[in-house]
């Protein structure tokens, strides 16, 4: 379950962000993102050539500064609202365990402390009703928790101590019995806290590609700035004087703010949509990898089928009806609370009608499931004029033996159903009835509904998935073709997952995994996006750089689309602000030389009114789209996986060719609209 | 705009086509350190016995700050030498016109510009140069600039191309290799090929020849010891004609202006000395000789430019015939299209280097038009005052090659940083003086100069793959190699000394006395002027819009400066930038990585260059040429 992505301007978070933007004016935040450093630089310099201008171009200057400390504003603003998103997101999360109080064991005796005080390693007692206090390891006990709060399923868990179970989330709380956990956080060290700072700008760290194109971004505008300067001595010599002010604005025209105004709200806006499908990254840089994630191995059990083996067919032996063995088969498993025996019990019902019955204990003797005999069944005493029947199902091999002791025979068209089903990857388990052989009742791992067509999906993406399985090879293959994956690995240890994961790395891919055992640490932690699943072991958790509430392993899948469309909405972004230029180029150069070389008219091709109205209209159009652009920051260009070819080519038509036409219609638009309200 | 001309258009693009698959071939067996020749019975000895003689272990490989800071000394060095004969040349042999020493500054100016494949001449060659400061100081620069540019951009394929590899090569193999099987042999063919069209090929004496027509010409007076006399005149002013009332006279609607003498505060007239002129009659006239065609050769061929006569390739020896001046541009283009098909070989990606071939040739094409458009329509106060030649603007074009040829030879040795003109880019109209000037500050990537096109070009194949790998969902990869900080730094960094050197001197040079007193044009015409030598020079181009009296102390230091800046400060971010490619592991090309050739990238790669390239030069253009064009068709000239 995902949470719901807040409205795009909810008032309770535009509200602070205004202040906000004021507040990140602060030079020594600015300075990190230097286009608009010396977008604010030009803002103050026009802001004084309101008072050493002539007279008669105090109006114009006046307005060319306020929309100069907008468009820094607007920027400020951007990232504002997107790391208020992002804070309130985290927030609602954490307010679950803000007035925690914790029941802290020091020396035997409980002390009550408040949850934030609490320091890894602490042991804390936890009763039905208490919210866990913090993450941590269930040390002793076994409990249900509810992980509603930070899930939203409402089914409860078991949580117990030792296995893979025995990780607690903060926040959650136990429903039944005592547990004692081992907290394993550092204080204000815990997934919440460091999901809290990294939608935070003040700690927030750049991603690769964010750096990357900070310093293209950077350079532009330092060639742009000196574009600009040198303007200044060139117009000497061409005896004209290009003011201040002017020269300001063509730069901020020219520089990619709209680029460099939304990169960071780009970043915090991805984070933030991690964090709406419940997935904690540990930093940027993982969700940013997985967009360039292209093998991604994944458990079959829980991710590609069901998880357990469901009955799917009846086989009768030769001479014996189908319902028959359907109702042995019942029989056999009413006491059999695995998934397997419910669902030999289902399909009965379903097939047959055959209701499940209640069989009095004493008329009934069940036999469980033994390592030893490797099958389980029922024994009936004699009663009522019925014969005495002891009905088992088990392993082929454990039932020959059983019906050959009551010298009884095993058919050999039995033994044929028995290797057609393991050769198409099921489990065979047959039903004897004493020394007669009823059948083979077909058990098979159940792919999940839709995750073929998931798989396309990602290959479409250019990602290659690996199936990991203990099964042997012949299931492994059988699974692996129903399924739909590219490759798969038949029975893997940790160890060769690890030197799996080593190779495809060797060989120039990048390997996303899944994980909850803490066998499972070492891949997660070699893997170039581990995803641990907030089910799973401490270790398993700490190896991985994400880790999932919900425990769903195919939100790797969104996850690597989240991480995909952050670096399509920079890309896209980067593009249109570069392709504005040249509109910004047509409306300002010629307005700036129309005194001296009156001759220049033909190349003011948008026919804008005057030279002033021009070049506020293009400052105003490149503050404007900055807010405009606001919503498709958050949100994130659409990703659609159709090709690397296709999906260059449609950003490119919208976003290259769009980024040089619409500021065009933009500016024009603006033109008309100061002139005919008299502002110039 | 005849058919013919769009017949040998045609011709020059399909035969460049035709040869650059072999071109590229051969490059690869030359920049293979064990790669086999047709020569290697004549040269591998030779090659062997080079290698010992310098000391060089030809299978030892050089990381990228080995091989940058080989490549770096061997320039400095062969720098040095040539200041050191052009200084000296009066001492050494070979002088038979008893040349003097070149002045400190030119020899600098002189000796950078040979160093870093530019070739800027602020010299008369005929009248200035020995024919050893020709033959050893300047040609060895020919081949060894030339060569050095090759070598660099192998080293950058190299690293392109390699998986997780720490070296590039070996600078003094790559030079060697270079010289020896690719440029030595190739201009021994070529310059056998100029001589038969009449090409000269001497050690002559210059010849002095008796005129059929002998003219009289100005020359200033001089007296016994040689200096010039001078007499003192009265300075004069424009001022406005004013009638009876006090009021200005006009014609037209504008002021009709007047001659006055220019008056100091206390009315007196101010005074200066002028030269005086006398009369000389010209009967006779020098007719230079020398080694022509062997110089010719490896100046097309190495994308020199570097004319032996100050006329160029509009001098009669140094062009003769129309088959001599095709030849000339094919060669300009020969290693530098071949180079892209070596691209695509080493990397193993064939479309990657026609596409990369294309984008050259897309923007080569539309350069030409425009310009042969804009000289063919001429000049358009002509046309107002109905005496337009049918032809178009012939001012500065040599009749023999007329305006397609002059325009085609300005386009492709602008295009490929040669710089040696057949005709006078000054004298071009406001647009078709705009194409070359445009072409230099492109960075010299259309083919470009041998070796330099290419990793000039390949910067921008970086930024643009940067830019539309973002735009896929991936982290950029170019060739499986991931586009990272360190790359989108140093390729940046290259771009940032482009536009600083360009703007910052030409800025310079447009408000400072020196600057100014070198212009023979005012107005828009003279920023073209400014801009065109300071781009040449940085783009290590070579060709000169001329109308600036470059041969100052100011000028040639300045444009030393920024030819050294513009080889050297490029080059070296480019090799870092190498090197990291080099060091990078390969990764695998899938369903979500962008192929690198075919039509879409053709044009990412070309919206790159025009918006991250070009844009930063168009408000200074605008100043100079655009602002020209438009001032043309309303009647003003400069």
């Amino acid at each position: 379950m995902t949470q719901k992505s807040p409205s795009l301007f909810d008032w309770k978070i535009v509200g602070p962000a205004i202040v906000d933007s004021f507040r990140k004016l602060d030079p020594r935040l600015m300075i990190k993102n230097p286009v608009m450093f010396i977008t604010m630089v030009g803002a103050a310099l026009t802001t004084l050539g309101i008072f050493t201008g002539a007279a008669s171009e105090r109006g114009f200057i006046l307005q060319l500064a306020i929309w100069l400390w907008f468009t820094v504003l607007f920027a400020n603003f951007a990232e504002a609202v997107a790391e208020g998103r992002g804070k309130a997101q985290a927030e609602s999360l954490r307010k679950a365990r803000k007035d925690t109080i914790a029941r802290r064991l020091r020396n035997g005796r409980e002390e009550r402390v408040p949850a934030p005080e609490l320091e890894k390693g602490d042991l804390v007692v936890c009763e039905a009703g208490d919210v866990i206090p913090a993450d941590g390891d269930v040390m002793e006990g076994i409990a249900s928790v509810d992980e509603a709060a930070i899930t939203g399923e409402s089914a409860p868990v078991i949580r117990e101590s030792g296995g893979d179970r025995s990780a607690v989330t903060g926040g959650t709380r136990v429903l039944s019995d005592r547990i004692v956990i081992r907290i394993t956080i550092e204080k204000g060290g815990g997934f919440l806290d460091r999901m809290i700072a990294l939608v935070e700008g003040a700690q927030r760290q750049k991603t690769p590609n964010e750096i990357a194109l900070t310093i293209l971004l950077a350079a532009l505008t330092f060639i742009f700035l000196l574009v600009c300067v040198t303007l200044k001595p060139f117009g000497i010599y061409s005896a004209t004087a290009f003011s201040v002010p002017v020269l300001i604005a063509l730069l901020v025209c020219l520089i990619p703010t709209t680029i460099g105004g939304l990169l960071s709200a780009i970043g915090i806006a991805g984070m933030d949509r991690v964090l709406q499908r419940n997935v904690i990254a540990m930093s940027g840089r993982a969700v940013e990898a997985a967009g360039d994630v292209d093998v991604l191995l994944l458990d079959k059990t829980g991710t590609i089928t069901l998880g357990n083996r469901m009955a799917t067919a009846f086989l009768p032996a030769p001479s014996i009806k189908i319902e028959q063995l359907a109702d042995a088969a019942q029989l056999a498993s009413l006491a059999d609370e695995t998934p397997e025996g419910r669902s030999i019990v289902v399909l009965a019902k379903d097939q047959f009608n055959l209701r499940a019955r209640e069989v009095a204990p004493t008329h009934a003797n069940f036999v469980p499931f033994t390592a030893q005999t490797r099958m389980s069944g029922v024994d009936f005493p004699a009663l009522n004029g019925q014969p005495a029947r002891s009905i088992r199902k088990g392993a082929a091999e454990a039932i020959k033996n059983y019906v050959q002791q009551a010298g009884g025979k095993f058919p050999q068209t039995v033994s044929q159903g028995v290797e057609d089903i393991s050769r198409s990857g099921g489990t065979p388990l047959v039903v004897a009835d004493g020394g007669e052989v009823l059948g083979v009742v077909h058990l098979k791992d159940v792919v999940k509904g839709g995750i073929k067509e998931r798989f396309a999906h990602l290959r479409k993406m250019g990602i290659r998935t690996v199936m990991i399985t203990g099964d042997n090879a012949l299931t492994a293959a059988a699974i692996a073709a129903e399924a739909g994956v590219d490759d798969f690995m038949a029975q893997a240890t940790p160890e060769q997952k690890l030197q799996r994961i080593r190779e495809e790395q060797a060989t120039g891919h990048l390997v996303a995994m899944t994980g909850d055992g803490t066998n499972d640490a070492p891949a997660l932690a070699q893997a170039d996006v581990g995803v641990a699943m907030n089910t799973g072991t401490q270790a398993a958790r700490e190896a991985g750089n994400m880790v999932d509430l919900d425990s769903n392993p195919t939100k790797l899948i969104d996850i690597v689309e989240i991480g995909k469309q952050m670096l399509i909405t920079r890309g896209s972004l980067t593009t249109f602000s570069i392709a504005n230029d040249v509109a910004k180029y047509f409306a300002i150069v010629p307005a700036m030389l129309m005194a001296t070389f009156p001759a220049i008219a033909p190349l003011n091709i948008m026919h804008l009114h005057s030279p002033t109205s021009a070049i506020l209209s293009a400052v105003i159009f490149n503050a404007l789209i900055i807010i405009a652009l606001i919503p498709l920051a958050l949100r994130g260009v659409k990703y659609t996986p159709i090709g690397a070819l296709a999906t260059l080519q449609r950003n490119l038509l919208i976003y290259g060719l769009g980024g040089v036409i619409i500021p065009f219609v933009g500016i024009k638009i603006i033109d008309i609209l100061i002139t005919s309200l008299k502002l110039i | 705009m005849h058919s013919y001309d769009w017949f040998q258009l045609g011709l020059y693009v399909a035969l460049l086509a035709l040869i650059t698959k072999p071109m590229g071939l051969f490059l690869g067996r030359v920049l293979d350190a064990n790669g086999r020749t047709w020569f290697d019975p004549v040269l591998k000895p030779l090659e062997r016995i080079t290698y010992r003689v310098m000391g060089v272990k030809p299978n030892v490989e050089q990381d990228w700050k080995q091989y940058t800071l080989a490549m770096l000394m061997f320039s400095l060095v062969s720098c040095v030498f040539t200041y050191a004969i052009l200084r000296l040349q009066h001492w050494l042999p070979l002088n038979p016109q008893h040349f003097g020493p070149t002045t400190p500054d030119l020899a600098f100016n002189t000796s950078t510009s040979f160093t870093t494949n530019t070739n800027w001449q602020s010299y008369t060659g005929e009248s200035t140069m020995s024919y050893l400061s020709q033959m050893v100081a300047l040609v060895i620069h020919n081949f060894g600039s030339a060569a050095t540019g090759i070598a660099l951009a192998a080293a950058l394929v190299r690293g392109i191309a390699r998986h997780s590899a720490a070296t590039l090569g070996n600078f003094w193999v790559d030079l060697v290799r270079i010289t020896y099987y690719l440029l030595l042999p190739i201009c021994l063919v070529f310059a056998l090929a100029l001589v038969s069209q009449g090409m000269i090929q001497n050690f002559k004496p210059y010849t002095t020849a008796k005129l059929l027509e002998p003219f009289t010409t100005q020359v200033q007076k001089t007296d016994d010891k040689g200096q010039p006399v001078t007499t003192n005149v009265a300075v004069t002013v424009q001022a406005p004609k004013l009638d009876a009332n006090g009021q200005p006279v006009l014609a037209n609607g504008a002021p009709v202006m007047l001659d006055v003498p220019k008056l100091d505060e206390k009315g007196q007239p101010v005074m200066t000395n002028m030269p005086v002129m006398i009369d000389q009659k010209i009967d006779t006239q020098t007719i230079p000789q020398g080694p022509m065609a062997s110089q010719v050769a490896i100046k097309m061929l190495g994308t020199n430019g570097g004319g032996y006569t100050n006329a160029n390739a509009a001098h009669p020896f140094e062009n003769p015939t129309p088959l001599s001046n095709f030849l000339q541009i094919l060669s300009i283009f020969a290693i530098g299209s071949g180079l892209t098909y070596y691209l695509g070989r080493m990397t193993k990606n064939q479309a990657h280097g026609w596409s990369v071939w294309s984008a050259m040739m897309i923007l080569f094409l539309a350069g030409a038009l425009v310009c042969w458009w804009a000289e063919a329509a001429g000049n358009p106060i002509h046309h107002q005052l109905g005496v337009a030649a049918a032809g178009g603007n012939m001012e500065g074009k040599e009749v023999r090659f007329g305006i397609f040829n002059s325009a085609l030879f300005a386009t492709i040795t602008t295009d490929a940083s040669c710089g040696a003109v057949n005709s006078m880019h000054d004298s071009f109209t406001a647009l078709g003086g705009f194409v070359p000037l445009f072409n230099i500050q492109l960075g010299e990537i259309i083919i470009g100069g041998v070796g330099a096109g290419l990793y000039g070009m390949l910067v921008f194949v970086v930024l643009a793959v940067f830019i539309a790998g973002l735009m896929v969902g991936r982290t950029p990869e170019y060739l499986g190699k991931k586009i990272e900080s360190y790359d989108v730094k140093m390729a940046m960094l290259a771009l940032l000394v482009l536009a600083v050197s360009i703007l910052g001197f030409a800025a310079w040079a447009s408000v400072s006395k020196w600057g100014l007193d070198a212009l023979n044009n005012s107005g828009p015409h003279g920023l073209s002027e400014i801009l065109y030598a300071y781009s040449s020079a940085n783009g290590n181009n070579g060709s000169a819009f001329a109308g600036l009296s470059a041969n100052t102390p100011w000028l040639n230091t300045t444009i030393g400066l920024a030819m050294l800046i513009g080889r050297f400060l490029m080059i070296v971010p480019i090799m870092a930038m190498a090197g990291s490619l080099g060091r990078k592991k390969v990764s695998q090309a899938s369903a979500g990585t962008f192929p690198v050739s075919g039509g879409t990238f053709v044009v990412l790669l070309l919206g790159t260059i025009l918006l991250v390239g070009a844009l930063n030069f168009l408000p200074a253009l605008t100043l100079g040429p655009i602002v020209e064009h438009f001032q043309n068709h309303q009647g003003t000239l400069y």
